[in-house]
C-alpha cells in the first residue's frame, strides 16, 4: 500500500518558500511583496508562480470539449506541467542558491486532486520528486471571504476552477462554493503532518507582510546576499 | 476480467464487473508484436469474440504533445514519463474500460510495463513507476514476446532501413554510435522486463522464431481464456518473413 507521507527535504543551497491557499486568499499579493523585499535586502529571489501552462490549457481545452478528462488524466496532466516547471524554474534557481518563492507548489495538486476524488496517496507518488521547502505559508480564509472576493474581481470563474466537472451544481457560484470548500477541507486535514506556516489571511495585507518578513530571519541566518556571494568570489 | 487494478482505484469510473478480456502482448520493437496482435485478432474474431485493439501513445487527448516534445527534445525525464502516464490513463478510462464493459477483447500493443522499462530506463525509481501506474487495470493475460537483440536489430532494420532513435535509446546518451546504443538500450529495457517478469505474471514465448510458430504458442495461452478447445487451434500462414515482421 501506498503511504501518504511527505517528500524529504532537499540538499540544495537555495532556500524554497512555497505559499498556499485558496484562490482569492491574498498569497500571491504576499508573496511577490515579500519576494521584493528579500531581493531589497540584498538576496538573489527567483520567483515563481504555477499557473497552467500553454501545453496543459490547450490539452485541457481539446479534452473538454471532447468530454474525455477524468480526474486521474486530470490530476496526470498537472503533474506533467509542473515537473517540467520543477525542472525548469524550481531545480536550476535551487541549485544556484538562490531564495526561490512559489506561488503554489505540489500541495495545490494534492489538495486539488484528493478534492476530485483521486486517491490522495497515489497522487504524493507521483509527485515524490518534488522535494519538501523549507517553509510553506498556508493562508488559511473562509471561502465567503474568497468568494466575495472572485465575484468582486468580475473574473469569470473557470470550469475546472469552480469544479463543475464534478457535477456538483449546475450554478457555477454554488459548484465553485462547494469545490473550495472541499479544497479548504484538504488543505486543513494535511495542514500538521506537512507543516504549514498558518497565516491567518484574514488580517491586513500590511499585518501579514510584517508577520512574513519577521519569519525570514531565521531561515536566512547566514544566509548569503549577493553583495557576500560577490565578495566571498 | 474482473476490472481490478494495481491498487489505486479509479475515481469516476464504473466499477463493475467487466465481462471483456483485457489481453497484452509485450516485447520490443521488432519483437514481432503488431504481426502477433493482426494474427490473434483475426482468430478471436473467427472464434466470434469481439476485439479491440489499442496500443500506446494513440489517445485523441495528449498525443499531438507527445510528438511535438519527441521531436523537440525538450521535456525532462519524470516530465515525459507523466506524459506518457496521462496517454495511457486516457486509453484506459475512454477506450479500455467502455469496451471491456461492453464484453469485448480489448488486445493491448504493449501496456504498463514498456511504460515502465522505458521511465526506468531513463532514471525513474523501479518503485515509482509501479506506483504511478497502480491505477492499471490487471489484465487476464500478458504474453511477453521474447527475442534476442540480434533479432531485433535486424528486424529493426528491416522495418526502418535503419534504427530508430527512441527504440535505440539515442536520448540516453549511452553512446554516440547508433549501433552500441541500440544494444545498451535494449539491454537496459530487457533487464527491466525481467525484474517485472515474476511481478506480473508474464508468459514468456519465444519470439526468436516465425511468426506461425509464435502465434500457435500465443494461441495456447489465449484458448483457455475463452474455454477454446485445443483442436480449434489453427495453423496461419503469412507471407510475411520473419526479418520483416515489426
Amino acid at each position: 500500500m501506498i503511504s501518504e507521507s511527505p517528500s524529504p527535504a532537499h540538499g540544495f543551497p537555495g532556500r524554497l518558500l512555497v505559499f498556499e491557499g485558496l484562490d482569492g486568499s491574498g498569497k500571491s499579493t504576499q508573496a511577490a511583496l515579500l519576494g521584493k523585499w528579500l531581493q531589497a535586502q540584498g538576496y538573489r529571489v527567483f520567483f515563481t508562480e504555477w499557473n497552467s501552462s500553454d501545453l496543459v490549457s490547450s490539452v485541457i481545452r481539446r479534452g473538454k470539449k471532447k468530454g474525455l478528462l477524468t480526474p486521474t488524466t486530470f490530476s496526470l496532466l498537472h503533474a506533467v506541467d509542473f515537473a517540467d516547471r520543477f525542472d525548469r524554474k524550481i531545480l536550476p534557481p535551487m541549485r544556484a542558491g538562490y531564495v526561490v518563492v512559489c506561488d503554489r507548489y505540489a500541495y495545490t495538486a494534492f489538495v486539488r486532486d484528493a478534492a476530485r476524488g483521486c486517491d490522495p496517496a497515489w497522487v504524493r507518488t507521483i509527485y515524490s520528486f518534488a522535494p519538501r521547502p523549507d517553509r510553506i505559508f498556508y493562508f488559511r480564509v473562509p471561502v465567503g471571504t474568497t468568494l466575495r472576493r472572485k465575484l468582486a474581481s468580475r473574473l469569470k470563474i473557470n470550469y475546472y476552477e469552480a469544479g463543475m466537472d464534478l457535477g456538483l451544481s449546475d450554478d457555477v457560484e454554488e459548484s465553485y462554493r462547494r469545490f473550495q470548500t472541499r479544497l479548504k477541507r484538504e488543505y486543513e486535514r494535511i495542514a500538521a503532518a506537512d507543516e504549514f506556516t498558518i497565516v491567518d489571511a484574514t488580517r491586513r495585507v500590511e499585518e501579514i507582510q510584517a508577520a512574513l518578513r519577521a519569519e525570514m530571519r531565521p531561515l536566512l541566518e547566514n544566509f548569503p546576499t549577493v553583495a557576500r556571494l560577490t565578495h566571498d568570489g | 476480467m474482473t476490472g481490478k487494478s494495481y491498487g489505486t482505484r479509479l475515481p469516476g469510473t464504473p466499477g463493475g464487473p467487466a465481462h471483456g478480456k483485457l489481453i497484452v502482448v509485450e516485447g520490443s520493437d521488432g519483437s514481432g508484436r503488431t504481426t502477433e496482435i493482426e494474427l490473434l485478432k483475426e482468430w478471436l474474431e473467427v472464434e466470434g469474440h469481439a476485439v479491440v485493439d489499442t496500443g500506446l501513445r494513440r489517445s485523441d487527448l495528449v498525443s499531438t504533445e507527445i510528438d511535438r516534445a519527441k521531436q523537440g527534445h525538450t521535456l525532462g525525464a519524470t516530465t515525459m514519463a507523466l506524459l506518457y502516464a496521462v496517454d495511457f490513463a486516457d486509453q484506459l478510462e475512454n477506450k479500455m474500460i467502455p469496451a471491456l464493459s461492453a464484453g469485448s477483447t480489448v488486445l493491448a500493443d504493449r501496456y504498463i510495463y514498456t511504460l515502465m522499462a522505458r521511465a526506468i530506463a531513463r532514471g525513474a525509481s523501479r518503485d515509482w513507476a509501479r506506483k504511478v501506474y497502480s491505477f492499471a487495470l490487471r489484465p487476464d493475460l500478458v504474453v511477453f514476446l521474447d527475442a534476442r537483440p540480434e533479432i531485433l536489430l535486424h528486424r529493426s532494420i528491416g522495418k526502418y532501413g535503419s534504427l530508430d532513435y527512441w527504440e535505440s535509446g539515442m536520448d540516453l546518451s549511452l553512446s554516440r554510435d547508433l549501433f552500441e546504443s541500440f544494444f545498451l538500450y535494449q539491454e537496459r529495457l530487457s533487464k527491466e522486463f525481467e525484474w517485472m517478469a515474476t511481478e506480473y505474471a508474464f508468459h514468456s514465448v519465444d519470439a526468436n522464431r516465425v511468426p506461425e510458430q509464435v502465434h500457435t504458442d500465443v494461441q495456447r495461452l489465449v484458448a483457455p481464456l475463452y474455454a477454446i478447445d485445443a483442436g480449434r487451434i489453427r495453423p496461419v500462414k503469412t507471407t510475411r518473413r520473419p526479418v520483416a515482421s515489426g
